[in-house]
């Protein structure tokens, strides 16, 4: 419960920082999250992981196919994504994926130390 | 001891965060580009996005309305004409604002500020930026955006763009910024004036570059008089001028005369071969156009039609964007500049206008003797005349500034020297004097022609048109029809700056200027037409020295074709506009078909042989004779003229069809003998030679499936970054040089119209790309595949009493607020 609740947090917090302020506020989105709802370091970091992996690809995916993926088809030519939208798609999960997740990561060991 | 993982998961989340915040992967940081709140996604526009929206600003006068229609074409309804600019500005900023950004950093020399000292293989700083600093670009655009400034007209115009482009980029979500912007990382800065007036001197830049100065010095230091007038003649055999040969000019306003010492310091045929300039660096000399109208009395409807399609680089996002401009002064339909107020090729209510190249020779080179390193004097009628300094401060991306010191003549700029060898490659310095230094109001031309009521007005508008020089066709719907060679152009004795010039001197300077009346024109003529294709614009009668590169061939199809046609619809004008009869070909290929003998070609030659011999001169898509024809045409080129010209140390090459010509009246022209060999070739040993060198060449092209003719030449509308994932290629077209659809590979019809000027104006156009910037948007290159087929789009004079008409898909409500 504790996993899943986090996830939504995290997406959310991220989701409203973005509207806003810079794209690595995502990491203090998960940092704040994983402080007030402690988990263990792993579930922690696949929290993170999870939550930016789900926010980003969802969102990307979302406006891809309002787009009829005329965008993608050609940045992921011009980015080295080897022309394929599913490439891109991926690594920009991915790379919000590993912000949040290791910002989470830190949080769980953060309040071990403390 | 739980502090070490913490150490550790802190410093990857930081290594992460600041590794995809760098430009270290890519030229701008991978989170910002990827995060979809932020980067690329957000340019990716729904398909079934919505423009509509109101807007106020407190800049407006009053309340206007947009309507976009299908094709994203907006028709501005305003109240008055400085809110009619202001939204103009606006939506120009709306959809096109990167393309304006970087069109006008690239004329002011500025492009290594936003991509670096070098982009892939292309040296920005050195070919680039250094090089229009050098030329004086900014420079240029100061004097013209004084005199843009003083006249109240053109002032209001570009003051109330200016505010509208603003109004777009203070509005505007950063998010929601040009994907190109995102991808290079960096932001627009405000939009002044100055860039207006900057990108008015990149299209005179891009017009009025016909010169080869160094290349024909070159030339005439290695090749004796006869040589050179020989393969540089100053009339074409064919030559069918603008203005029809037999018109009587006026004796002369203003004579000119060589100066005393140019035999001893000009005319130095084959004397020196010490000059070596190199590094072509000229604007495409294929940039050049077509237009025409037609008499009432030669079109169906008894009023005139007028078309116009002007040739230049093909680009997406698109020079042009399509408009209506309506308020109570003035109603126009046409293309305008992204960066500029107006339209520039278009009609209104009672008249047409368009334009094609005048291609004339106004800028010319002298060497100048600098008393020492130091550049501060420099030799000028006997004494030491001390220049003035412009210092180019360059801002490189990532990097320490560059600073140029370019020193300033009576001529003007110092363009090469030891410092910047350029086309030069000597090392010595030359100055250059460029007629677009020169102070005008280019923007007054377009500020009085969309409001142009009849010939007098246009008359009036064109005057005001210096650099680059136009040939400016007009029609009105009282019937008359009009072409006025126009632009400010020195008058030049024979061969005055075809060479680099001694800049010692007072002597060798333009003399002054052809009075505006003197201009060739033609009004209401006899023949009913008038057209320009960038041939010569006169016969040699004229009264003043033009010079000799001019393309031929597209002008002389299409006035041979109007001579002929009677009861001419808009349909007819679209099938001259896209038709690729190859007028050249007819001429040159008898040279080659006469000179051969079938027995003696192998099965391969004959193969291609048999191509070019039974090729119907069209260079229609599949044609394949064509492809022979040009293949052949260009080795024979070579194997003629390459011994000779070994001597020449520059870029050099007689015009296209001199040769063609040469041939034809004297088969055995001196040159077709190869000087490298104790043999004496003839003609028919060139051509079999030409021949047997262009079969591989045709050979491999049909191994890889391209001898059809559209795939050989390959017409491509590339991105202006070069990224070929936001370019269009490979486009199913015919046509090419020489041909009226002038289709070439990355250059052609950059906008095609035809108007016919009936009580209720039917009108056509159509250009190659889309009304939308953003390669995320579906307009942004949705006119290409038409543009491709020779299809046009009706172009909709929109009244506001049809706002609930269906092809209205948006509006946009701007009012004061």
């Amino acid at each position: 419960m504790k996993f899943i609740i986090s996830i939504l947090l995290i997406a959310l917090l991220s989701f409203v920082a973005c509207l806003y302020l810079p794209w690595w506020t995502i990491a203090i989105a998960a940092f704040v999250v994983a402080i007030f709802i402690p988990q263990p370091p792993l579930r922690s970091f696949l929290t993170g992981f999870a939550a930016l992996f789900l926010l980003w690809g969802g969102l990307a995916i979302w406006i891809d196919s309002r787009n009829e993926h005329v965008l993608s088809h050609r940045i992921a030519a011009v980015l080295p994504f080897g022309g394929s939208t599913f490439v891109m798609l991926l690594v920009t999960a991915l790379v919000g994926a590993l912000v949040a997740g290791f910002a989470s990561l830190s949080a769980s060991y953060f309040r071990k130390v403390n | 001891m739980r502090i070490i993982p913490l150490s550790l998961s802190v410093v990857v989340t930081l290594f992460l965060i600041f590794l995809l915040n760098t430009n270290w992967i890519l030229k701008a940081p991978l989170g910002q580009l990827l995060s979809p709140q932020h980067g690329v996604w957000q340019n990716a526009e729904p398909a079934n996005i919505n423009y509509s929206e109101e807007l106020s600003f407190p800049n407006l006068k009053g309340h206007s309305e947009v309507y976009f229609d299908d094709r994203l074409v907006p028709h501005v309804f305003a109240d008055n004409d400085e809110d009619a600019f202001f939204i103009q500005g606006f939506i120009h900023a709306k959809f096109r604002l990167w393309q304006m950004e970087f069109e006008t950093l690239a004329a002011e020399g500025r492009l290594s500020e936003v991509m670096g000292d070098k982009n892939g293989t292309l040296d920005v700083l050195n070919k680039v930026d250094r090089y229009f600093r050098r030329l004086g670009m900014r420079y240029a655009a100061e004097k013209e955006l004084t005199l843009l400034e003083a006249d109240p007209g053109t002032k209001m115009m570009c003051d109330a763009y200016t505010a509208g482009v603003n109004a777009f980029i203070h509005s505007v979500n950063k998010s929601k910024l040009p994907l190109e912007f995102k991808l290079l990382g960096y932001e627009p800065e405000e939009w002044t004036n100055i860039k207006t007036a900057l990108f008015i001197k990149y299209m005179a830049y891009d017009l009025s570059g016909a010169e080869n100065d160094f290349e024909f010095t070159a030339a005439r230091n290695a090749l004796s008089q006869a040589d050179f007038e020989l393969l540089n003649p100053i009339r074409p055999d064919s030559l069918d001028p603008i203005i029809s040969i037999g018109t009587i000019f006026d004796k002369p306003g203003l004579q000119v005369k060589a100066p005393a010492s140019a035999d001893s310091l000009y005319f130095l045929y084959k004397k020196d071969s010490s000059s070596v300039p190199a590094e072509p660096q000229k604007p495409n000399k294929e940039n050049g156009s077509n237009n025409w109208a037609v008499s009432g009395k030669k079109t169906r409807s008894g009023y005139p039609i007028l078309c116009n399609d002007p040739h230049l680089g093909l680009n997406l996002p698109s020079l042009w964007y399509e408009i209506q401009l309506q308020t109570p002064n003035f109603n126009v339909y046409g293309v305008s500049f992204p960066s500029a107020p107006g339209v520039i090729i278009g009609f209104n209510d009672s008249c047409a206008f368009g334009v094609t190249n005048a291609g004339r020779d106004v800028r010319d080179y002298y060497q100048i003797t600098f008393k020492d390193a130091s550049h501060s004097s420099y030799l000028f009628n006997g004494e030491w005349k001390p220049t003035t300094f412009r210092y180019e401060h360059i801002k490189i991306k990532d990097k320490l500034e560059f600073i140029d010191t370019v020193a300033y003549t009576v001529f003007g700029p110092v363009l090469f020297d030891e410092n910047y060898k350029g086309r030069a490659n000597d090392g010595k310095c030359y100055a250059v004097r460029w007629k677009a230094h020169d102070p005008s109001n280019e923007m007054k031309m377009f500020q009085l022609l969309d409001k142009a009521k009849n010939y007098t007005d246009y008359l009036e508008a064109i005057k005001n048109l210096h650099t680059p020089g136009q040939n400016c066709v007009f029609a009105a719907k009282n019937g008359d029809i009009a072409m006025w060679c126009q632009g400010e152009f020195p008058a030049k004795w024979k061969r005055q700056g075809d060479f680099v010039m001694p800049g010692t001197d007072s002597s060798y300077m333009w003399q002054g200027m052809i009075p505006q009346s003197e201009n060739p024109h033609m009004i209401n003529p006899e023949r009913g037409f008038v057209s320009s294709a960038n041939q010569l614009p006169v016969d040699t009668s004229y009264p003043y020295y033009i010079g000799g590169s001019f393309p031929n061939y597209r002008g002389w199809t299409i006035n041979k074709k109007l001579n002929k046609m009677a009861d001419i619809t808009p349909e007819d004008m679209m099938d001259m506009q896209t038709n690729n009869y190859n007028s050249f070909a007819e001429m040159a290929r008898p040279v080659l078909i006469n000179n051969i003998d079938g027995q003696v070609l192998s099965d391969d030659e004959k193969k291609y042989w048999d191509m070019l011999t039974t090729w119907n001169l069209n260079g229609d898509t599949t044609e394949k004779g064509i492809t022979v024809f040009n293949v052949v045409w260009d080795s024979l080129k070579e194997v003629i003229l390459s011994d000779e010209l070994e001597q020449v140390k520059a870029d050099y090459f007689p015009y296209e069809s001199t040769l063609a010509e040469a041939l034809i009246r004297n088969p055995a022209l001196k040159f077709v003998d190869d000087i490298n060999t104790p043999e004496k070739e003839t003609l028919k040993d060139d051509i079999l030679t030409a021949l047997r060198q262009a079969v591989p060449v045709l050979k491999k092209a049909e191994a890889e499936g391209k001898l059809e003719w559209w795939k050989f030449k390959d017409t491509h509308v590339s991105h202006l970054t070069k990224l070929t994932a936001l370019s269009r290629l490979h486009l199913p077209i015919g046509g090419g040089t020489h041909m009226v659809n002038a289709s070439k590979s990355d250059h052609g019809p950059s906008w095609r119209m035809i108007v016919s000027l009936t009580p209720k104006t039917e009108a056509y156009g159509v250009y190659p790309g889309g009304q939308n910037g953003n390669p995320g948007s579906k307009y942004y290159d949705s006119f290409i595949d038409y543009w491709a087929a020779g299809k046009y789009f009706p172009l909709w004079v929109m009244k506001k009493e049809e706002m609930a008409d269906k092809r209205v898909k948006f509006k946009m409500v701007f009012s004061k607020g």
